[in-house]
């Protein structure tokens, strides 16, 4: 069990984003899911009448479909989908000045430090704030180019030509249940198109804040980035530390044209009552290149195996992932990738570290069909564990047909030794300090993949869930 | 009694084993003592109970640097008051390189709140690196991450002289070391010899002695220092082994 110092440095970590402001909503769809629900969304947002009946099919497809606790962890079962509400919002439009964010939610996001990372380094935002983004902005070149960065609503009703295409197509509704409570409910999150050779240099970034308790935060995704264009797009999210369950499902969808680059980078920070079941696929067109670089620190349980399906030939897939699962947390994790071409290449490296009782799982799907040729797949996991309560577990499937593949997979599970503190200890650094520096290297040429500005962050939340664990 | 490492009647045991048998031995400031002895005499056990390796138990005795109880303090608190140890088999760190496990040796060193001055920190950590001759690229590496036994013993004489302490402990620092590499690691001690510091060189082999001279000798047998003298006193172990003396001890 966890002792108090462990539980003290879990808390520490989420102190910067444990704070909320009084709840005062201009609509909120009530606690629990039926059709109502839907229909009070969809008219809420004006939505046209394929979408209205896209929810409510997804809705149908949702309370179909069972938990998945047969291979899943059976703490999806504390999820009360009655007690949570699931559209919460101002029922102010998106604005591009941070000068027109009601003031509760500007705080908020001045707080997290996003205007002043805006203007330092990206180019463009989007915050959300429960259902809807309060603020959304890009760069006047960008807009001229064409680039397009809108929140998902404002995207299927002014670019339906563009996004309607794509939207749900790597990622039916039925995928698993998530992606279907998802479809019935979803709210907010980032639609992006990016024209044909625009290479967009700095960074596109969203940040998704929770700040009401017993809710359900459902965004949905779609990038489409054209051919021989390239983009890379940040996500970063916080909640505060509440009593009760809170749910965060995501839908992301990317597209990757001839030639098109997509790099996605998660920072994920949540509260740990967060369950946090998100789906996340990217499909590549012929020599086109998705990567996901997925870092889980918070939540309570996450699942989320980001895939990309090459269906060009010599497209590439590639996953990078550290998860850090502190006492009480479970960070269920892994990547797809599925060869649907010749020549295709996939790489994952997955490092986790448990602490305390926290537990870290990878699961990994490669799929290579037989009728294929020169495909490619490297993947390696390495788990670090820290005490001897920490646990993780390894589930590879990979399945290669055919005899023109190459593929390599290594696995190792390491535990920092007692020697190697005591050697640094000897330097005059104490056991945290010590065990920070360990778990930083442990994860060093993952964090690299990072941005700079990012890498910093990763270092300091690393750091604070290290300070004290070890008792 | 104050100026020294001094320890007094010291026992220690590991699981019950009792490995130090009422060791007594005073480094003043200012002198380099060579402890020799034979394979399981407990040379490297002194080092660790010392530096406070959690698995022996100190069940009897005293230790005091410059006065101060270094069983009072924790391990790494002993190491900020000025006591080191150069590891016989020193320990890899991989994916932190060099330059940052100095760095934050040194930071921990200073007051909280107060931040190292980096420029200075390298430019002082490039000179040290020079007097031992070592490649620059070597900042870098993860600490002795794949480092022959060379250059990871020479790496323990950088932190040292990085980290510059009162008092020094040598586990068998030659072992594993040509005459080119043992050359240098001794130059690197000898650079650091001064009246302010004290050294143990803990070895099996007279070979270091050759380079590293000595003030004084102690034999250590079954535990205990059996024998004390000056610098000839290795040669005439080297000469005549360890046996005479284990003999002497049985006819005394």
């Amino acid at each position: 069990m966890a002792d108090a110092a462990t539980l003290e440095a879990v808390s520490i970590d989420q102190a910067e984003g444990d704070f909320s402001y009084p709840e005062d909503y201009e609509h909120d769809a009530g606690y629990g899911l039926s059709e109502d629900t839907i229909d009070y969304i969809s008219d809420i947002k004006k939505e046209a009448g394929w979408i209205r009946e896209f929810r409510k099919k997804a809705l149908k497809i949702f309370n179909d479909k069972p938990m998945p606790t047969h291979w899943a962890s059976k703490d999806l079962e504390s999820i009360k989908f009655q007690d949570i509400r699931y559209y919460l919002s101002k029922g102010q439009p998106t604005t591009r000045n941070w000068d027109e964010v009601p003031d509760d939610v500007k705080e908020t996001f001045e707080r997290l430090g996003i205007p002043e990372k805006e203007r330092k380094y990206l180019a463009g935002v989007e915050a959300q704030f429960d259902s809807e983004a309060a603020y959304s902005n890009v760069k006047e070149s960008l807009t001229k180019e064409g680039v397009i960065f809108v929140n998902s609503t404002e995207g299927l009703r002014e670019h339906p030509e563009i996004f309607r295409k794509w939207f749900g197509k790597v990622i039916p509704t039925g995928d698993n249940k998530f992606s279907a409570l998802n479809s019935a409910v979803f709210s907010g999150g980032s639609f992006i198109y990016v024209p044909p050779g625009v290479k967009v240099k700095h960074p596109l970034q969203a940040y998704f804040r929770i700040n009401a308790e017993n809710f359900g935060q459902f965004e949905r995704t779609l990038i489409i980035v054209d051919e021989g264009a390239e983009v890379t797009y940040m996500e970063g999210c916080t909640a505060p530390k509440f009593e009760t369950a809170t749910l965060h499902s995501a839908v992301v969808e990317l597209v990757a044209m001839k030639d098109a680059k997509i790099q996605y980078i998660t920072v994920q920070n949540w509260s740990n009552n967060v369950f946090n079941l998100v789906t996340k696929r990217g499909m590549a067109h012929e020599n086109a290149e998705i990567r996901w670089i997925d870092c889980n620190i918070g939540s309570r349980l996450t699942m989320k195996y980001p895939g990309v399906i090459m269906k060009g030939r010599k497209a590439r897939g590639e996953v990078i992932s550290i998860a850090l699962a502190n006492d009480g947390q479970h960070q269920d994790t892994g990547a797809k990738m599925i060869h649907a071409a010749d020549d295709t290449t996939s790489n994952v490296v997955a490092k986790s570290i448990s602490v305390g009782t926290g537990q870290s799982t990878y699961r990994g799907q490669v799929h290579i069909p037989k009728h294929l040729k020169g495909c490619k797949n490297n993947t390696e996991c390495d788990a670090l564990l820290i005490n001897a309560s920490s646990k993780t577990d390894t589930f590879p499937a990979i399945t290669v047909k055919g005899n023109q593949h190459s593929t390599q997979h290594e696995a190792s599970v390491s535990q920092v030794s007692e020697d190697q503190i005591f050697y640094m200890k000897q330097r005059g650094l104490s056991e945290a300090e010590a065990m920070s520096l360990s778990v930083n290297g442990f994860v060093n040429d993952l964090v690299r993949e990072f941005p700079m500005e990012y890498s910093v962050e990763l270092k300091r939340l690393i750091d604070m869930e290290m300070e004290d664990s070890v008792g | 009694m104050s100026d020294s490492l001094n320890i007094q009647n010291l026992h220690a045991s590991v699981e019950n084993t009792e490995i130090l048998k009422g060791l007594t031995l005073e480094i003043p400031k200012g002198e380099v003592h060579a402890i020799m002895g034979p394979n399981g005499s407990g040379k490297s056990t002194l080092a660790k109970v010392l530096a406070g390796h959690e698995d022996y138990e100190v069940t009897e005795g005293t230790a005091t640097m410059d006065g101060q109880d270094l069983f009072d303090l924790e391990i790494d608190a002993r190491s900020r008051a000025g006591f080191f140890l150069a590891f016989q088999y020193p320990n890899e760190i991989p994916g932190v390189s060099n330059a940052n496990f100095l760095r934050a040796a040194r930071q921990a060193r200073l007051p909280k709140g107060e931040e190292i001055d980096a420029v200075a920190f390298y430019k002082e950590m490039y000179a040290k690196m020079d007097e031992l001759g070592m490649d620059r690229k070597f900042t870098g590496r993860s600490v002795n991450d794949g480092f022959s036994g060379g250059e990871k013993k020479r790496n323990e004489i950088l932190q040292m002289m990085v980290l510059e302490p009162k008092y020094a402990v040598l586990d068998e620092t030659d072992s594993g070391l040509d005459i080119d590499a043992l050359k240098i690691v001794a130059q690197g001690v000898n650079a650091m010899r001064s009246p302010d510091r004290g050294f143990v060189v803990i070895t099996h082999y007279q070979r270091l002695l050759d380079y590293i001279v000595p003030d004084v000798v102690h034999v250590m047998h079954d535990g205990r220092i059996v024998k004390t003298g000056g610098k000839d006193l290795a040669l005439e172990l080297e000469e005549k082994g360890y046996d005479w003396i284990t003999e002497e001890l049985v006819a005394a």
